[in-house]
Formats: structure tokens, sequence, C-alpha cells
């Protein structure tokens, strides 16, 4: 640790003296080891070398592969400076050794895309969930949704704005389950007291730099007094400190009633594990369904981009129906983490303009299009702008 | 406990007594602080193989407590809050279908009984008991008297293992969702509601969901059961196996192993975020759903706000001794009670769910219609459905289609 802080001591005064000169050199330099000594106060940026970032990206099972494909068919056309490590994982091996390839990966560059991998729950229960394993491991605590009626798309409800916060580790999640006597399983719910204080800061930080008036808890704590009562203590506590936020909390059963009936009366909403399955799965079909919103994990060294509703589509796979718009946007988001605000607004800019003017839509959204069709329109549009663009 | 054996004694005598396809008269006395002298009449065999099969796995032995002709005694709970005033209205609505039924009306608070256990009053489990029935308004859960709810505590004394919700769109009071017509059977004892919860450690805190083996093949029994009964086409069990892999994982495998057993109706299993994802979108293409305690706890209301609201839906519960108390699920509503504004829909299907339980098809049919032709008329409405009378002129109206329809 100790030469650590020298060198980095020495980069320092590099950058500042020649930084302009040696470039993005001292920058790497800089980074790597900022990143082991600063941990609380600063986010590393991911691995950049030359000017472009590396991405982590595993296809997954089901529709993720063709997706991801259109979305390196779109960053290659758009002259996005991101290069992609594939790292394939295999969802029929027992072995881990493919999820940690893919964990190892991630932590070297810091930002990953992913599909989703398939859990078949014919194997041995010891086998557990790939996707549930790189959120632990990688502790990505915070699964943001933003879920928006778009105008293009018809829906029963209307002017749905809703930002869900959902702690992506520990809950119902745990993965800790016993049987003591054959016959009676038990499965714990674990929640701690530091996670639900780091995922309601989170909540409300998040609510304060996106200019939201109210949050909202979801939780059981008349069932659960214990678990879910710590989780909304600790955000009653994590409240008092943001006097310019409104804090309230609904029971989880009463809030998927008033989802289906009112969900405008929802703005920013916080909540545990299993909660935040259900209820960001309400979300997603109360705008449109799960072919159109992204979803992000992010933690406090790494960030992994996805789809929302974390769907295999096995049933639609290879047939060139799938939905590419939470795929496209989910990719959006990660340029947006990587600071490349320009390109992650031209992307979803032709993405949302193909979804509300143009009305071209796939299968799920009730049109006739495919997943190709929609594609190369969102690359016409982009070409359209004037940007620099590579052959189609 | 004396009584219960007491009870065994006298329907094990009446399947005797009813296997000579006859009738038989039966006299019983009971001798709980004074003697109270019920005249029953055994059902003849076929009908008693009609209406077991209408009740569904619940019962093992054949039904003693239904008959055709007999007049039915019904436990009624009234319940706190508005629950007076709507039990009111459903006794005087049924009285008006002419329903061969006899209520019998108790109370319900939680008294210390010996050893210092809470339970509920006896000459409540007593009239329960003896007449298989209830019919319950909301309870109160009173915060900090020390007892658990009164909900728990009637669960945990007749073993209601299984929570049966109807959920049946209405015409007449529209929501965003119209062709809803589905069942969430949600198993009720165990799960994530087991209430067995323990700090580990200053800041960590484990709860435990407990998931048997026994507990899940019963409620998948009933499932199919209630399925094959109620022409049901298909059932889908609701999981997250795929995180939960033991717990349920061992809730699918039973489900599995009892849709075996009944070839006749389809078996599906769902995701449970997916069930979610596409219940909001396309309820249509769910039937039957079943599921442990917390995903049937959300699920359930998240398909009553499909249709309405607490205010509008049905609800049963069934007990393992044939036992089976039909609820309004809603709250007490102690603003409004006493003003005759209570909306008496949802005990009035809770009601019409009793008597096809019963077998009473016909009068079931009569009072459902009648509600619903008022609700769609929309020219008498309480004030939640969106009109402004009060909770006895949308009972009298009820009443006089009722009379109408006969």
């Amino acid at each position: 640790m100790a030469a650590h802080s020298s060198v980095l001591s020495v980069s320092r005064i590099i950058n500042r003296l020649w930084g302009r000169h040696l470039g993005n050199t001292v920058k790497v330099f800089g980074t790597t080891l900022t990143s082991h000594r600063n941990k609380t106060l600063h986010v590393p940026l991911p691995a950049k070398y030359g000017g472009r970032h590396t991405v982590t990206l595993i296809p997954g099972d089901g529709i993720g592969p063709e997706l991801l494909t259109h979305v390196r068919e779109v960053f290659r056309f758009s002259c996005v400076p991101v290069d992609f490590e594939v790292v394939h994982v295999n969802s029929a091996l027992e072995a881990e050794d493919d999820i940690d390839n893919a964990i190892t990966a991630i932590r070297r560059n810091g930002v990953a895309l992913k599909g989703n991998i398939e859990t078949k729950h014919t194997m041995p229960p010891s086998v557990k969930s790939r996707n549930n394993l790189l959120r632990t491991s990688l502790d990505l605590y915070a699964n943001v949704m933003h879920c928006q009626s778009l105008p293009g798309v018809q829906t029963r409800h209307r002017n749905i704005d809703i930002m869900i916060i959902r702690e992506n580790t520990e809950g119902e999640y745990s993965n800790l389950e016993h049987e003591s006597v054959s016959g009676v399983v038990e499965s714990l719910k674990i929640i701690t007291r530091s996670n639900s204080l780091r995922i309601a800061e989170y909540a409300f930080q998040l609510a304060r730099e996106k200019g939201r008036r109210k949050v909202t808890a979801v939780h059981k704590a008349n069932i659960m007094k214990l678990g879910d009562g710590l989780f909304l203590q600790c955000c009653r506590e994590v409240a008092s400190g943001y006097p310019d936020i409104t804090f309230d909390s609904m029971i989880v059963d009463n809030t998927t009633m008033q989802l289906v009936s009112k969900p405008q009366q929802f703005d920013v909403m916080v909540m545990p594990n299993l909660y935040g399955n259900i209820v960001s799965n309400v979300c997603a079909g109360l705008v449109g369904g799960p072919g159109l919103v992204p979803g992000a994990n992010y933690g406090r060294d790494y960030a992994v981009f996805e789809t929302a509703t974390r769907n295999t589509g096995k049933s639609v796979a290879g047939k060139n129906v799938a939905n590419p718009t939470a795929m496209l946007l989910a990719s959006c988001m990660m340029l947006d983490h990587l600071k490349l605000y320009n390109y992650a607004n031209l992307i979803r800019n032709a993405v949302l303009t193909t979804m509300n003017e143009t009305r071209l839509h796939t299968a799920d959204l009730g049109g006739q299009g495919t997943t190709s069709e929609v594609v190369q329109s969102i690359m016409r549009i982009i070409q359209s702008k004037g940007q620099l663009t590579a052959d189609m | 406990m004396e009584v219960s054996n007491f009870n065994k004694a006298v329907s094990n005598l009446s399947v005797i007594g009813s296997s000579f396809c006859g009738r038989l008269f039966l006299v019983r006395h009971l001798a709980l602080g004074g003697s109270q002298v019920i005249v029953r009449m055994a059902a003849g065999s076929v009908w008693r193989s009609l209406v077991s099969q209408v009740m569904g796995g619940a019962n093992r032995r054949p039904a003693v407590s239904s008959f055709s002709r007999g007049i039915q005694t019904v436990t009624l709970i009234p319940g706190d809050g508005i629950g007076p005033e709507i039990s009111a209205a459903v006794v005087k609505i049924f009285d008006a279908a002419k329903a061969p039924v006899q209520w019998e009306e108790r109370n319900v608070t939680a008294i210390k009984g010996p050893g210092g256990k809470w339970m509920i009053p006896g000459d409540a489990k007593e009239s329960m008991d003896r007449s298989k029935i209830g019919l319950k308004g909301p309870l109160k859960t009173p915060i900090a008297a020390g007892h658990p709810s009164m909900n728990l505590l009637l669960r945990k004394t007749f073993d209601l293992y299984a929570n049966v919700r109807p959920c049946i769109s209405i015409e007449g009071y529209r929501t965003p969702y119209t062709d809803v017509d589905l069942v969430t059977i949600r198993e009720n004892t165990e799960g994530e509601y087991s209430g067995i919860e323990h700090v580990i450690v200053d800041g960590v805190v484990q709860s435990i969901k407990l998931i048997t083996e026994d507990a899940s093949r019963r409620i998948a029994e009933y499932a199919f059961e209630y399925a094959r009964n109620n022409q049901r086409s298909s059932v889908t069990a609701v999981h997250k196996a795929n995180i939960m892999r033991m717990s349920d994982g061992l809730f699918l495998r039973k489900c599995r192993e009892v849709a075996e057993n009944f070839k006749d109706v389809k078996f599906t299993e769902m995701y449970l975020d997916t069930v979610c994802l596409n219940m909001v979108q396309d309820p249509t293409q769910f039937d039957v759903l079943v599921m442990p305690n917390l995903y049937g706890d959300i699920l359930s209301d998240l398909c009553a706000g499909l249709i309405g609201g607490l205010g509008v839906t049905p609800s049963g519960n069934i007990g393992a001794n044939g036992v089976a108390i039909f609820e309004s699920v809603h709250g007490t509503a102690p603003d409004i009670a006493g003003l005759d504004l209570a909306n008496p829909t949802a005990l009035l299907l809770s009601g019409v769910m009793m008597l096809r339980h019963m077998g009473l098809h016909q009068h079931a049919a009569k009072i459902q219609t009648a509600c619903f032709d008022t609700i769609r008329e929309k020219k008498v409405l309480t004030k939640d459905l969106g009109g402004n009378s009060k909770c006895s002129e949308f009972t009298t109206e009820i009443c006089r289609r009722v009379q109408d329809l006969d």
C-alpha cells in the first residue's frame, strides 16, 4: 500500500506537469492506482486505452446473443469508441468457471453489457443462478429502472414516470437454503442494516440528482416485522437527511393494487430484492412490456447494464421478432456511464424516434416489424443526423 | 377435544346411516353450558357425493353438513367497523332470495386461554366446528394489544390452508382491465409468513421461509380439485425456483406430482416475474393460479386491483376439517362506520361463493345476477362505486331485483 501511495503521488505530479503531453498513459496509470486507495471518494473510470473504452459483453441465452449483435452493429455504424470483450457463459455446465471468467473480465473492464443467463431448474439446487452470482460477487447493490410511458406505445395507463431502485444483493435472493428435516425446506431472507442504509442513500441521492419530489419505500413490515421493519427504519433514517424530498411507505400488496389502478401517483420507489422483482415487472408491463425498458446494476466499482426485466425470451429467440429497444437503451445508459454523452443521445434519439414517430414496432407491441428492420431504421436515422458513420 | 371427537362420532354415524339410501333423522344434544338440540337430516348418498365434489378435496370424509332440502347453519361473524352493517345487508339479501341458510351470529375477540395461549372464544369455535361454514366481515387488528391479529388466530384455529380469490371483472364497474376471469389459490399457512425471524447480530436480521412437502401437496391437490369442480381448464404454478432453488423447487415438484393425477386439467408453471409482467398486459391468459404464501398475497391483491379493488373482491378460506370461512378482505373503514355508506358487495360476493361451496348454485346465481345488474344499471350505487346512494338503498335495490328474478 505504501508503494502504491508513493507511486500515486508521483503519477499525480507527472499528470499535473506533463499531463497534456503524456495523455492517456498517465490517465490509465493514475486511475488504476487510485481505485485501490480512494475507495470511498471517487468512482474509478472504466478501462480506457488509446481513447477507446473496453466493455465486457456477455451474450447469455435466448434473445441475448442476437440483441447484443445488433447493439454491436449500431455501435460500429455510429463509430462509437467502444470495444467489446466477449465472454461466453454456458448455462448448462455445473462448474462455475465460465461465470468466474466473466466476473474477472468485468473487474478488469469495470463496465459490462449482458444478456440474461438461463437458470435451468432441472439442475441440482447447488447450481446457483449465474446472474445472481454475478451481482453478488461484484456487489452490484443497486438495480435502477426507469419506467416511462412512451408516446408511440399504446397502453392502458398514460403518463407513467416511475424510477425503481431495488436492493440487488441480499433479501430473499441470499441463496441460503437447507433441508433440515426431509420434506421441510428453509430459505433464509437476510436484511442487513448496512445494505439497507446503502440502498436508501442511493435512492435519495438519485432522486435529488434527477430532481424528483417523492420517494416511496415498499415493504411488508406488518408481517415481517424484524426484517422489513429494519429496512423501513433505515429508509426513514436516511429520509431525515433529505428534507426537500417527501418520503412515504406503502405495503407491497397495496402497492401492486395502486399500480394497476393509479400508477401516476408514484415517483421514486425503493425496496428490497423480491418486492423489487415484482414491482419492476408490473411497471414494465404497464408501460408496454419487457422489450422497452432498460435496466442498470450499479455497484461501487462496477456497472452492468441489461434489460430491466431480465428475460431470456426463449420463445422468440432466433426468429428475428424480439424488440431491440430495451437492449439499445441499456447500451445508451452504458454510454452515459462512460461519459460518451453525445453518442448516447444520438442512439437514444434514433431509437425513440423509430418508436414514437416512425412507429415501426415489433410483434410484442402489436406491430409487424422485424428486429432487423427496426435496427436498420435506427441506423438510417443516425446517418441522417450528419455524424460520421461507417458503412451500413 | 371432547366436542370434536363427538362430532367425528356423529358424522361417522350419519355416514353409516345415510348409506341406507334413505333419510335418517339424527338428534344430537350438545352439552356445553346448556343444551341445544339440533335436528339434522342426513342427505341421501347421491346428493352427498355431489356436494363432496363441489366442496373439493378439503374433506376426505363425505360431507355431513350439507343437504338439499334442509336449512344449513352458517356462523356469521359480523366483525368491526362497517362489519355489522354490511353483514345485516347480506342477511337481508339472502332472506329476499329465500336461501336456506340459518345464521348464527358470533363475535371473535382474542381471549387468553389456559396456559396463556391466545384463542378465539369457545362459543365461536364450537359454532364453527358444528356448522363448518362461516361468513366473516372485516376484523380490526389492534396495534400493541399483545395478541396476534384475529385473522391469524382464526387461520391457526381452523387450519385454513387455502385462500381462494376468484377475480371476475364486474360489468358496470369500469377498470382499465375488462374480461378478467381468474382464480388465485394461495397457500395460507407457511412460506414467508411463518413469522420466524431472528436478529443474528446487531444490524443483521434473518427471516425464515418455510416450505414443506405436505403443505405444498395439500394446496396443489386443492387447486386441481377446485379446477376440476369449477370447470376450469388450466392450473398455473407460480414460483421463483430459479433463485430459491430448494424451497420453490420443492413446491414445484409437488405441484408436478399432483398434476399427474389430474390429466384433464392442463398444468403449466411460470416464474413470478413473468406472471406479473403478463398479468398487467393481458390478464385473460390466466385461469387458476396456485402459489406459496407471499407470492399469493401480492398476486391476489394485484388481481383484486385489476377488477376494482378490495371493496368488490370475494375471498374464501378452506380449512383442513371441512371448515370453510368466506370473508370480505377490505378493512373495517372506521371513518364511515355506522353512517350507512358502506359497500356490501365484497361480503355479498363472498356469500355467493359460500352458496356455491354449499351446492346452492341457483340461489348463488340469482343473488350474483341481481348484484351485477344493480351495479351495471348505475342508478343506485354506493359512494366508492361512483354513486351517492346509501348502503340500505343499495341493499333494497338488490333485494328487489332478487325477488323480481323469482
